[in-house]
């Protein structure tokens, strides 16, 4: 349809020359107004590690030179560096971020380059099967990493191994959650829409990482952007070992061979039982958590925290009505793309009927009606291609809202964690209390019998030795849950700069795409209205 | 001669614009709902302003309904042939019952412009239908009214005319004629085939204009949807953010509003002119029926003439006694044939002066529309940027708090 418009329109306007569909920078009308659009495409766009911040180009809001509101616009943009590029939303992942809590250090990484790859060898399929991998490319000044430029393939199998041993090791953070597996057989794998997809969402998820303050320091990431080779899978992964490792376990836990905890590492209390391989600590932990519901004993140690409560409801609440503003900004969305076509298709229709009378005029009459129909159909053509570019712009813009619930599942999941770790000290407390119990009741009864009993002095030493053992464990468990809390309170500061900041830059940008991009319609139809004032004597 | 107001209150046609001259102004206005249920239809108020000889003035109000206003442009169809009589909006037998206040004001502003189309027509405006419609008691109107829907659901006309045809048809056959006569005029031609084609223009016109208008309905619902949900979302946030929120979820609504109006201005003064337009094609349309049927007429008296004559002859060689009659009924065919062909070329005539007239009309009335249609895109346009641009300084200083 939009070329079919181009090649109907009939005057001398330049935009009649341009395919619909060329990049921005060909389109005459872009050149005739300067507009600075959001490139669409970031794949393989490396600034130069020279660089340290994307220069402000000199036209950096989206109005005209000449318009006195592009001056009004101005004046907010030099205040701010943050605003300008938040405004365009160019490669806000990095300048937006960056700039908002770093001064001069960056971490910038690209995704591109896709290619198809054959699994080599210990594939479970016959024949072997394919699958895809990516340039992940980085450049930083940060002190951490063992170079300043370098790059690696990964494939998502990697990425999927990198989300959890940060998951592991960071527990209590608001960890960026990674892209979805999708579960998806060979066929959908070919198609370059899926993998363009999945490349843009991997890059999405590395940047956001690299724009966390802690998580961006991490190894777990160094290694996966600098190391090359298989990146080393962890315990919690391997399902298969983890299974048969959980199951040798347990008989020996029946039979009473083995502490209550679950082996000689106590510190691996620091690690929830779900998805671990101790199977009794997770009856243990279930049983603790049921107790804790209807149980008519409050547990030693609860969620005290008034402060957090208060905190994780707002947080709900706004969970809430985000997801609400969020299916609105998609049927404004659509309706800002209806608006569009229909004045195009309007446009078109005149266009038509222009050149109809044109051809079949006898009187004046229709030659001057022609010709103001032809005013109003290159307007309505105009018009209807303001409407998509503001369009396609309004989109990066409310996308911050679609990142914003992707936020809120990574605060959900550090919630999950302080509650896994609280509830692990709840039922290593109670372990405690039983094991006391039993030494107490054992000790009565022992204390009775004359000359000592010496199975039951055996026994107590045991008890005592596991009471001494998870005691260890219990200490640790509590200082896993302190750090947890810790890391959840500094999290929720940042969050709240964050998003204060983000949202005020996002309604910013909206608004400024609106009213800059109205008035370039107005002055569209301000023309065909003053080439048809004279009708209005009548 | 042309109509151009589309207010609810009176208009003033050019030819009649000086009080001291002769003037015809009508309004049509205040519509009102009458009776109920299935019997229920809408009234409206036709107030008449003039200094007419024949007409009671200065000012004369009568209430008249839908029915007769169809009543008005049947009397003219039939008495000015060759004149396209201004359109009427469409019969509608679903909306009736819905009686929504939009389809009451586009009837009401075409009815508006339909009379004042009428008021506006050299010839039109001495009609004596016009002034039985613009004067008449309601009484005297309903009787009139009901003449026309007699017994036979068609007019008399009609009744002669599907006889003619089946007449023609008949002594085509006889004659081994198989295709009805049509006038072999290549100017006639190329203007039925401008108007055929300029129909199916203007109608896929119209139909993108009315979609536009919803389009500006749909986008103003969801921003205003929007603007209520950041308000929400707002009021549980709270502090800096959360009345950055609030103003502009109100913002929103406001502007929402704005599109809201806009869709109407669209309707009245975009689509409705266009609408207009296509019906006035589909007027002349009839009138170009009237005008075959003219011709049709003429064409077959001057055939009957022709085979009066070769029977006159007939009957003056045999010296039959039925040669008085016969030649007394050649006399009639004769002055007949005069009369269709008269008719038959005062329509041409009409047509011909009515086609320059309607091309003047319609490029000052399509001007008018593309003017209001470009005022109030504009207008809506500044009024958005103006809305956003006032709430960012607010915004500017919530940031920095």
């Amino acid at each position: 349809m939009m070329e079919h418009m181009e090649s109907l329109t009939l005057n001398d306007d330049p935009s009649s020359s341009s395919n619909g569909s060329k990049p921005f920078f060909d389109d005459p009308l872009f050149a005739s107004s300067q507009f600075v659009e959001i490139p669409t495409d970031d794949a393989g766009d490396l600034p130069s590690p020279q660089q340290k911040q994307a220069p402000i180009p000199s036209h950096n809001s989206i109005l005209d030179p000449p318009s006195y509101a592009e001056a009004v616009f101005r004046s907010f943009d030099s205040d701010h560096q943050v605003d300008s590029s938040d405004i365009n939303g160019h490669d806000h992942d990095h300048a937006g971020l960056e700039s908002r809590s770093f001064s001069s250090d960056f971490l910038r990484i690209s995704v591109s380059d896709p290619l198809k790859e054959q699994e080599v060898s210990g594939s479970l399929v016959p024949g072997g099967s394919s699958y895809f991998s990516y340039l992940i490319t980085t450049f930083t000044n940060l002190p951490e990493f063992n170079g300043t430029e370098f790059n690696v393939r990964r494939r998502f199998r990697d990425v999927v191994a990198l989300s959890d041993r940060l998951a592991e090791c960071y527990r209590g953070l608001f960890i960026p959650v990674r892209p979805d597996k999708s579960v998806v057989e060979g066929q959908v794998m070919q198609k370059t829409e899926f993998v363009e997809q999945r490349r843009a969402a991997l890059e999405k998820y590395l940047r956001q990482l690299a724009a966390h303050p802690v998580l961006r320091k991490s190894e777990e990431l160094r290694v996966f952007l600098e190391s090359h080779g298989k990146m080393p899978l962890t315990r919690t992964t391997d399902v298969a070992s983890r299974m048969l490792d959980g199951a040798v376990r347990l008989p020996k836990q029946l039979l009473g061979g083995e502490s209550g905890v679950g082996g000689a590492d106590v510190s691996e209390v620091a690690q929830p039982a779900k998805g671990g391989r101790d199977l009794l600590r997770i009856f243990k932990e279930l049983r603790q958590s049921v107790a804790n519901e209807w149980g008519g004993a409050k547990p030693a140690v609860v969620e005290e925290d008034k402060y957090f409560l208060e905190r994780k409801e707002k947080l709900q609440g706004f969970e809430y009505q985000l997801s609400s503003v969020s299916q609105q900004a998609e049927s404004l969305v659509n309706a800002q793309q209806e608006i569009s076509e229909t004045m195009g298709q309007l446009g078109l229709a005149f266009v038509k009927l222009t050149k109809f009378e044109t051809e079949e005029a006898i009187y004046d009459y229709q030659r001057t009606r022609a010709a103001d129909m032809k005013n109003v159909a290159t307007a309505a053509v105009k018009a209807s291609r303001l409407y998509r570019e503001l369009n396609s712009q309004t989109v990066k813009h409310l996308d911050k809202l679609h990142e914003y619930l992707g936020v809120v599942l990574a605060v959900n999941n550090a919630f999950s964690d302080r509650s896994s770790a609280l509830l692990t000290v709840q039922t290593l407390l109670s372990d405690l209390s039983s094991l006391n119990s039993r030494i107490e009741k054992l000790e009565a009864v022992s204390s009775k019998i004359f000359g000592g009993d010496r199975s039951r002095m055996q026994k107590i030493e045991e008890l005592r030795e596991t009471v001494r053992v998870t005691e260890a464990a219990k200490n640790c468990a509590v200082r896993e849950y302190e750090r947890i809390k810790e890391n959840n309170k500094n999290e929720f500061d940042r969050l709240d700069k964050e998003r204060h900041d983000d949202f005020l830059s996002m309604l910013k940008g909206f608004m400024v795409n609106q009213a800059g991009y109205a008035e370039k319609i107005a002055n569209v139809w301000e023309t065909v209205a003053d080439q048809t004032r004279e009708y209005m004597k009548n | 001669m042309i109509a151009t107001q589309r207010s609810g209150t009176g208009s003033m046609s050019p030819s009649s614009r000086s009080p001291s001259g002769p003037y015809l102004t009508v309004s049509v206005s205040d519509p009102a709902k009458m009776g109920s249920g299935v019997q229920a239809y809408i009234s409206y108020k036709v107030i008449t302003k003039t200094n007419f000889p024949e007409y009671e003035g200065p000012e004369k109000i009568v209430i008249r309904r839908y029915s007769d206003f169809v009543w008005l442009k049947d009397r003219l169809f039939e008495k000015y042939k060759g004149v396209f009589i201004p359109p009427l909006p469409e019969k509608s037998t679903v909306e009736k019952f819905r009686f929504s206040a939009e389809f009451i004001e586009m009837r009401r502003q075409a009815l508006h412009v339909f009379v004042n189309r009428i008021a506006a027509h050299r010839e039109l405006q001495q009609s004596e239908d016009l002034r039985i419609f613009l004067q008449a008691d309601e009484q005297t109107m309903e009787r009139a009214r009901s003449q026309e829907t007699g017994i036979f659901k068609k007019k008399p006309t009609d009744f002669m005319q599907i006889f003619k045809d089946v007449q023609s048809k008949v002594s085509d056959v006889v004659l081994g004629k198989e295709k009805p006569v049509e006038e072999s005029n290549p100017e006639y031609e190329k203007l039925k085939k401008y108007l055929f084609q300029l129909e199916d223009h203007l109608a896929e016109t119209q139909k993108h204009a009315y979609r536009l208008v919803k389009r500006h309905r749909e986008l103003g619902q969801s921003l205003s949807d929007f603007g209520k949900a950041f308000k929400l979302l707002g009021d549980c946030e709270g502090n800096g953010l959360g009345k950055a929120f609030s103003e502009f979820g109100a913002k929103s609504q406001i502007l929402a509003i704005k599109l809201q109006r806009e869709a109407q201005h669209l309707l009245m003064n975009f689509e409705e002119p266009l609408k207009d337009y296509v019906r006035a094609v589909q007027s002349i349309k009839a009138t170009m029926t009237e005008r075959a049927n003219a011709f049709r007429h003429h064409c077959e008296l001057a055939e009957a003439i022709k085979f009066k004559e070769i029977d006159m002859n007939k009957l003056r060689l045999t010296r039959s006694e039925k040669l008085m009659e016969a030649e007394h009924e050649y006399e009639q065919l004769k002055a007949d044939g005069v009369e269709a062909t008269g008719k038959f070329e005062r329509i041409v005539r009409t047509m011909n002066e009515e086609i320059v007239r309607f091309q003047e009309q319609k490029t000052l009335d399509m001007g008018l529309a593309f003017h209001e249609f470009a005022k109030g895109q504009a207008s809506l346009a500044n009024g958005i940027a103006d809305g956003w641009r006032s709430l960012l300084p607010k915004l500017e200083s919530l940031s920095s708090s």
